[in-house]
C-alpha cells in the first residue's frame, strides 16, 4: 500500500511539471482526484489492509488527498492568474494614442477680458446695461455736454446713417439711458461695440468700451481712484496701483487719464511701460454736472464718477498681444489658444 | 504742438532742467510726447582755431594745424574744405566724435596723411541758415573770431537746445502757443510770466477809402484789420528766424515772418493782404457764392459753396478765411501797403470747410480748436508791434474791429470751497486754493466758504461753477494728494448680470462646448459680399442701411446677415491652411426704419463648420444640442429658396411652428466662386447657420420644474418597417410618436436598402421607448402599442413591417 502511494506521489509530481493548460489541469484533477481517480482506488483498496492499520493508513491517504487537493488549487490559482494577465496583455492600449472628444471650442478673447471685468465689478455691486449701436445725437453727443462744434463730433470720427442716427462713437450714451430709467444710488456698466472711422495699425473702425457710472449722494474723485485701485489690483496684480493725470472729457470734470504701475517690472521701466513705470488703462473723471442735469437728477444733492475702458486694449496688456488687428482676423490658431 | 525750451525762457525764469519741466508739465495736464534734444546727436565737437594751412599737391586737400583748448592745441586735421583759411574759428569734430545721423568720426589717415578727425560745415551739424547764419555756406562753418577753441560747439550754435512737442487736450485751445505753454510753465512753478511786448505807435495818417464789413458775424464773431504802409520788404532778425526755425517754420521775409511768428507765439493766425491789390479798397467777410472760385496761396483752386466763409475785396474772393489766403492778394517783395488781419472764425465752420475742401494749414488747424477774442486782440497787437520793432512799416491810424458783441471780460461767477473739496473728496486749505488760481490768472475775492471768481479771458473753456475750478485746482495742488477711497458713502447696490445677459453667456458656452470657437467680425461688409452669397436683388435683406461716410466702399452697409462675415472668416482660414474648424458669433445684423425712426438691431447667432470631418448632420447636431440647452424642441423643414445653401442640404430651423432659422451647406455655385483650390476637399465642405437669437430666446422657458421620474422600467422595442423610398425618417417619426402616448423616444438605428426590399424602397429600423406612468407595461401591453403603431403608419404612410 505504502509502495504504492510512493509511487502515485511521484507520478503525480510528475504530471504536475508537465501541466500547461486548463485542459491539463482538468485531466490531472480527473485522474487523481476524480471518483474514478487514483486516490479513489487507493480509499478503496482500504478495504484489503487489515483492521488495525486501516486508520493509519486511511490517515496517510487522506494527508496525501489533502496534499494533492492543494498542490491542484495553487496551481489552478497560478493558471488563472496567468490567464488574466495574458488577456490584459492582449487587451491592453497604446495609452499615446490620440483621445476621442469633441473638441472644445473657445471663447474670443475680447468676450474674456469683458466679463472678467463684469465680475470685478458686479462683486462691487454693479449691474449691466447694453444700449443701442446706433444712436441718435442726442445721446451720444449733446446730453452728454459735447457741444455742437467739438471737434470729436468730426465727420472723420463719426459714421453717420441719416441726419438722425448715426453708430455710436463711445458707450458713454449708455449714462444717459440709464440716469434716464433710473433714480439713483446708480453703479452700472456699460460694455459695447463702438464705431469710429479710424483705421490703421493700433486703431480699428469698430471696437469695444466699457462704460462705468457711480451715481450717489457723496461721491468723490477720492472714490474713482479707490474704486479703480480695486479693480486694476484684480485684473493684473495685487501688488499694482494706480495714478491719475489731468485730462479732458467733455462729460466729465475733473477729468483724469489713468495709469496702472506696470505689473510686467513693477514700476522699474520696461518695454511694456515704454520705461516709464506707467501704462495708460482708462480714462475717468467725476460726472459733469449738465450731464446729470441733463437727465433730471438734481447735481446739488447728487455726485458721479464715470470711467471708460478700452476692452482691445486691456486684452491686449493682459495677453501680450501687440497687433489689434489679430483680434478681428480670428484666424484658428489664433483664437484655440484662448 | 512744438516749444522751443529757449523761447519759453523768454517769458519764464525757468531753473530746472528739460527733464524735470517736461514731469512738472505732465503732472499738470500737458504730456510731452517727445522730448527732443537737439544736440543729442552730436558729442566731441569743438571750436578749433586754424593756426597753419599747407595745400597737399595734386589734391583739393590742405593739412591744417588747429589749436582746440583743452582737447590740444596743436592738433593735425586734413580738410578738403576751400573755404579754410589762417585764423579761421570753425567746429571740428575730434577723434571719437558723433554727428547728426549717426556719424562716427575717428582718426585716420586721407590719402596717407594723418587726421585727427573733422572740421565741419553747418548742414553736417543739423544747421540751416536761420538756426545759425553761415550755416547753408559751402565749405566749413566760419564761426565768430571771439569763439574759444575748444568750446563745445552746441553751445556756441544754439544746439544745447530742447523741443518740447506738447500734447495739447480740446479744451485748452489758449495752450496752442509758446506763450500760452509759457503761462501754464509760470504757474506750475509759481514763477511770473513776462509778457511779450505789445505796445505800437499810430502815425495820423488813415488809408482813404479803406472799408471792412462782416457780413456773416455768425461765422465770424470777431475781426481785426489795421493797415501797414511804407513797408520794406527784408530779412528777419536772427532771433526771429532762429525761433521760427525751431519750430520747423522757413524764414521768408520780414513781413511774412511776423505772421508767422505771431502764430506760433500767441497762437493767433493772422493774415496779410498786399492792399494795393484789394479791388475797391474793401474787404467783405461774407459766405460764398455757390460756385465761386478761389486759388490759394499754394496755388490750388476751390470750387466754393455757401458753406464756405470767404474773404473778398471790392469784387472776388481774397482769402479762404481761417485756412489760406488768396494768390491774388499775396504779399510780395514788391508790396509797399499791407493790411494785417486777425480773426476769430467759428471753429466747426472752419473745420468743415477745411474737411470738405481737403485743405488745412496751421491756421485752420489753431481755428478748428478755438481762439478767444482776448488771443486776437493780443495778436494784432503784437503783430504791430514787431513791425514797429524791426522798422519794415508805418503803422497808420486806419484800424477797424467788427464784432458780433462778445462780452470783453472774463466769465465772472461765484463758487463755494466746500463744493470744491466735495468733488474733489479731500480738503485743500482754502489759501492753497487761491493761490492756485490767482497764479492761474483767475482774479478771486473770497468772503467765507464764498469765492467770487473772474475767469481769465483766454480761458473760454471754464463753465461757471465749481468742477472747473476743482480740476484747476487738483492739477496744480497734485493729483498724489488724492487718498483713494473705495466708494466711502455709496449706498449698497446689488449687482451682476441680468437673466438675459446670463442666458446669452450659456449660449456662448454651449458653442464652444460643440467645439465652436467665437470670433468677432466687423458690423458692417461691402454690398458685394451679398452678391458672393447669391442675395437676390429683390430679397428682403438687400434693404440696407447704410453708412453715409464709410472709410471704403469694402466697408459700407451695416450688415443685415452674419452668414458674409462667417464665410469670409472660413475662407481666410482655410487660405492659412486650418482645413478645418468651427466658428461662431452672437452679434447683431441691422435693418433701416421708416424716415425718422430708429433702425433696427437684431442680434444673430451665427456658425460655420467646415472640414472633412463635417456634414449636414454634424451640424444639425450642433443646433439640436443648442436648442436642448435652453430645452427647446427643434424642428426641421426643408430650405430649398436659401440663395447661398444646397437646397437640398438645407433646413429651416422651427421651434414652436415659428422659423427661427437656417442652415445648410453652401451651395455649390457660391463654393465655386471662391477664391480657394477647387481640388482641395475641405474647401467643399463649409455649412453656415444663422438664428434669430432673441426669436430662438423667446421660446425658452423661463425657469425648470421638476417633473417626477416613473418608479417603472421603460421598455424598449425595435421596429424595422419598408417604406418608399420618399419616405422621410421625420414623418415616420411623428407618426410613431402620435400613435402612441406612451412613446417617449424614437431613435432611428438604421436604413437599409437591398435586393430583399426591392427598387424604390427601404428599409427604416427604429428603437422605442416606451415609458409606464403608474403602472409597468405587461408584454401584451407593449405589442397593443406595436399594433396600433403599424395600423397607422401603413394607413398614412403605406409602412409594412419588415
Amino acid at each position: 500500500m505504502e509502495e504504492k502511494i510512493r509511487a502515485l506521489r511521484e507520478r503525480m509530481e510528475e504530471r504536475i511539471g508537465q501541466i500547461s493548460s486548463k485542459e491539463n489541469l482538468a485531466a490531472f484533477w480527473q485522474d487523481f482526484l476524480g471518483k474514478k481517480g487514483s486516490i479513489a482506488e487507493l480509499m478503496k483498496g482500504l478495504g484489503a489492509v487489515s483492521k488495525e492499520d486501516r486508520p493509519a493508513m486511511g490517515k496517510v491517504i487522506n494527508d496525501f488527498k489533502v496534499q494533492v487537493e492543494a498542490q491542484y488549487k495553487a496551481l489552478s490559482e497560478k493558471m488563472e492568474q496567468m490567464e488574466l494577465a495574458a488577456r490584459n496583455r492582449q487587451e491592453a492600449v497604446d495609452i499615446t494614442l490620440p483621445a476621442k472628444k469633441r473638441e472644445l471650442g473657445s471663447m474670443h478673447p475680447l468676450t474674456l477680458v469683458k466679463n472678467e471685468i463684469i465680475n470685478v465689478f458686479a462683486g462691487m455691486g454693479f449691474a449691466v446695461f447694453e444700449g443701442p449701436e446706433i444712436e441718435d445725437d442726442a445721446h451720444n453727443f449733446t446730453r452728454l455736454n459735447v457741444p455742437k462744434d467739438h471737434p470729436s463730433r468730426d465727420m472723420q470720427d463719426t459714421f453717420y446713417l441719416d441726419s438722425e442716427y448715426l453708430l455710436r462713437t463711445q458707450t458713454s450714451g449708455g449714462q444717459i439711458r440709464v440716469m434716464d430709467s433710473q433714480k439713483p444710488p446708480i453703479k452700472v456698466l456699460v460694455p459695447g461695440r463702438v464705431f469710429r472711422s479710424d483705421s490703421d495699425a493700433t486703431h480699428s473702425p469698430m471696437f469695444h468700451q466699457m462704460e462705468g457710472l457711480v451715481v450717489d449722494k457723496g461721491i468723490t474723485l477720492c472714490d474713482l481712484q479707490g474704486m479703480l485701485d480695486k479693480f486694476v489690483q484684480q485684473l493684473f496684480d495685487a501688488s499694482v496701483r494706480t495714478r491719475l493725470r489731468p485730462s479732458y472729457f467733455p462729460f466729465t470734470e475733473p477729468s483724469v487719464e489713468v495709469d496702472v504701475s506696470c505689473f510686467e517690472c513693477a514700476g522699474k521701466g520696461c518695454s511694456l511701460c515704454k520705461h516709464t513705470g506707467w501704462i495708460e488703462v482708462l480714462g475717468g473723471g467725476v460726472v459733469h454736472p449738465k450731464v446729470l442735469e441733463n437727465c433730471g437728477i438734481d447735481s446739488r444733492e447728487y455726485s458721479g464718477i464715470a470711467f471708460g475702458i478700452g476692452i482691445e486694449r486691456i486684452t491686449m496688456l493682459k495677453y501680450g498681444i501687440n497687433n489689434i488687428g489679430l483680434l478681428f482676423e480670428n484666424d484658428l490658431r489664433f483664437l484655440k489658444q484662448f | 504742438m512744438k516749444v522751443p525750451y529757449s523761447w519759453l525762457k523768454e517769458y519764464v525764469d525757468i531753473d530746472i532742467t528739460a527733464e524735470e519741466l517736461q514731469e512738472k508739465l505732465f503732472s499738470c495736464g500737458f504730456e510731452v510726447e517727445e522730448l527732443i534734444d537737439l544736440g543729442a546727436e552730436i558729442s566731441k565737437v569743438v571750436v578749433a582755431e586754424v593756426k597753419s594751412c599747407e595745400k597737399v599737391e595734386g589734391t583739393h586737400l590742405q593739412i591744417c594745424r588747429v589749436n582746440c583748448g583743452e582737447y590740444g592745441e596743436d592738433i593735425q586735421i586734413v580738410t578738403g574744405a576751400p573755404n579754410v583759411y589762417v585764423g579761421m574759428h570753425t567746429p571740428a569734430a575730434l577723434d571719437g566724435a558723433t554727428l547728426p545721423g549717426g556719424v562716427k568720426i575717428a582718426a585716420k589717415p586721407l590719402k596717407g596723411i594723418p587726421s585727427n578727425g573733422m572740421m565741419c560745415s553747418g548742414e553736417e551739424l543739423g544747421l540751416n541758415e536761420d538756426l545759425y547764419p553761415g550755416a547753408e555756406v559751402y565749405g566749413l562753418l566760419d564761426l565768430p573770431k571771439d569763439t574759444v577753441p575748444g568750446t563745445d560747439i552746441r553751445e556756441i550754435t544754439g544746439l544745447n537746445d530742447y523741443i518740447f512737442d506738447i500734447s495739447v487736450t480740446a479744451n485748452r485751445p489758449d495752450c496752442q502757443s509758446v506763450l500760452g505753454i509759457a503761462r501754464e510753465v509760470a504757474a506750475v512753478l509759481g514763477k511770473e510770466l513776462k509778457m511779450p511786448a505789445t505796445d505800437y505807435k499810430t502815425t495820423d495818417t488813415t488809408v482813404p477809402g479803406l472799408e471792412i464789413r462782416v457780413d456773416a458775424p455768425d461765422l465770424c464773431p470777431r475781426y481785426l484789420g489795421h493797415a501797414v504802409r511804407n513797408i520794406t520788404v527784408g530779412e528777419s532778425p536772427r532771433w526771429m528766424r532762429r525761433n521760427l526755425a525751431l519750430c520747423g517754420l522757413r524764414s521768408i521775409s520780414n513781413v511774412v515772418d511776423i505772421t508767422n511768428y505771431v502764430l506760433l507765439e500767441i497762437g493767433q493766425p493772422m493774415h496779410a493782404f498786399d492792399m494795393e491789390q484789394l479791388q475797391e479798397m474793401k474787404i467783405i467777410v461774407r459766405r460764398a457764392h455757390e460756385g465761386e472760385k478761389i486759388q490759394t496761396l499754394d496755388e490750388k483752386e476751390f470750387t466754393l459753396t455757401t458753406e464756405n466763409l470767404v474773404i473778398c475785396d471790392g469784387n472776388r474772393p481774397v482769402a479762404l478765411a481761417g485756412i489760406m489766403g488768396g494768390l491774388n492778394s499775396e504779399i510780395t517783395e514788391k508790396t509797399t501797403q499791407l493790411l494785417f488781419e486777425a480773426a476769430k472764425f467759428a471753429r466747426d465752420n472752419v473745420r468743415r470747410t477745411s474737411r470738405a475742401l481737403g485743405q488745412s494749414s496751421d491756421s485752420s488747424a489753431r481755428f478748428e480748436k478755438g481762439i478767444s477774442e482776448y488771443i486776437t486782440e493780443l495778436g494784432m497787437a503784437r503783430a504791430l508791434h514787431l513791425i514797429e520793432e524791426l522798422h519794415c512799416g508805418e503803422i497808420t491810424a486806419s484800424a477797424f474791429d467788427c464784432s458780433a458783441g462778445a462780452p470783453r471780460e472774463g466769465k465772472h461767477f461765484t463758487a463755494s470751497l466746500k463744493r470744491i473739496n466735495g468733488i474733489l473728496g479731500i480738503e485743500v486749505p482754502a489759501e492753497e486754493v487761491l493761490k492756485i488760481l490767482k497764479r492761474l490768472n483767475f482774479d478771486v475775492k473770497q468772503d467765507g466758504d464764498t469765492l467770487e471768481v473772474t475767469a481769465p479771458r483766454y480761458r473760454e473753456d471754464i463753465e461757471v461753477g465749481e468742477p472747473d475750478l476743482a480740476e484747476e485746482v487738483i492739477r496744480e495742488y497734485g493729483y498724489d494728494h488724492v487718498i483713494p477711497t473705495f466708494l466711502q458713502r455709496a449706498t449698497v447696490t446689488s449687482g451682476g448680470k441680468t437673466p438675459a445677459q446670463q442666458r446669452k453667456d450659456r449660449a456662448i458656452q454651449v458653442m464652444c462646448a460643440q467645439g465652436y470657437n467665437e470670433i468677432y467680425t466687423l458690423s458692417f461688409y461691402a454690398e458685394s459680399d451679398l452678391d458672393t452669397l447669391k442675395i437676390p436683388a429683390d430679397a428682403p435683406e438687400r434693404n440696407l442701411l447704410r453708412i453715409q461716410n464709410p472709410i471704403s466702399e469694402k466697408l459700407s452697409v451695416m450688415r443685415p446677415l452674419l452668414a458674409p462675415s462667417l464665410l469670409n472668416i472660413v475662407v481666410e482660414n482655410l487660405k492659412k491652411g486650418n482645413n478645418e474648424g468651427r466658428l461662431f458669433e452672437i452679434s447683431n445684423v441691422y435693418a433701416p426704419a421708416g424716415p425718422g425712426e430708429r433702425p433696427s438691431e437684431i442680434p444673430h447667432l451665427g456658425f460655420a463648420a467646415f472640414g472633412d470631418a463635417e456634414d449636414f448632420f454634424t451640424v444639425k447636431g450642433s443646433v439640436e444640442a443648442l436648442g436642448e440647452a435652453f430645452r427647446l424642441k427643434f424642428e426641421v423643414e426643408r430650405a430649398e429658396d436659401v440663395s447661398y445653401l444646397h437646397p437640398g442640404i438645407a433646413a429651416y430651423i422651427l421651434c414652436e411652428g415659428e422659423r427661427i432659422g437656417v442652415f445648410g451647406k453652401l451651395a455649390n455655385e457660391v463654393t465655386g466662386e471662391l477664391k480657394l483650390h477647387k481640388d482641395s476637399k475641405a474647401n467643399h465642405k463649409i455649412f453656415l447657420a444663422e438664428i434669430d437669437y432673441d426669436r430662438m430666446m423667446s421660446h425658452a422657458a423661463a425657469g425648470i420644474r421638476y417633473k417626477p421620474v416613473s418608479v417603472f422600467p421603460a421598455v424598449v422595442r425595435d421596429l424595422a418597417l419598408t417604406v418608399s423610398e420618399e419616405t422621410e425618417c421625420g414623418s415616420l417619426m411623428k407618426e410613431i410618436i402620435r400613435a402612441c402616448p406612451h412613446v417617449t423616444d424614437v431613435e432611428l438605428f438604421d436604413i437599409y436598402r437591398g435586393e430583399q426590399i426591392g427598387e424604390g424602397k427601404k428599409s427604416m429600423a427604429f428603437k422605442i421607448t416606451f415609458s409606464p406612468e403608474d403602472k409597468a407595461f405587461t408584454p401584451e401591453d407593449v405589442d397593443r402599442f406595436i399594433k396600433k403603431i403599424l395600423g397607422n403608419l401603413k394607413f398614412k404612410l403605406g409602412a409594412e413591417i419588415r
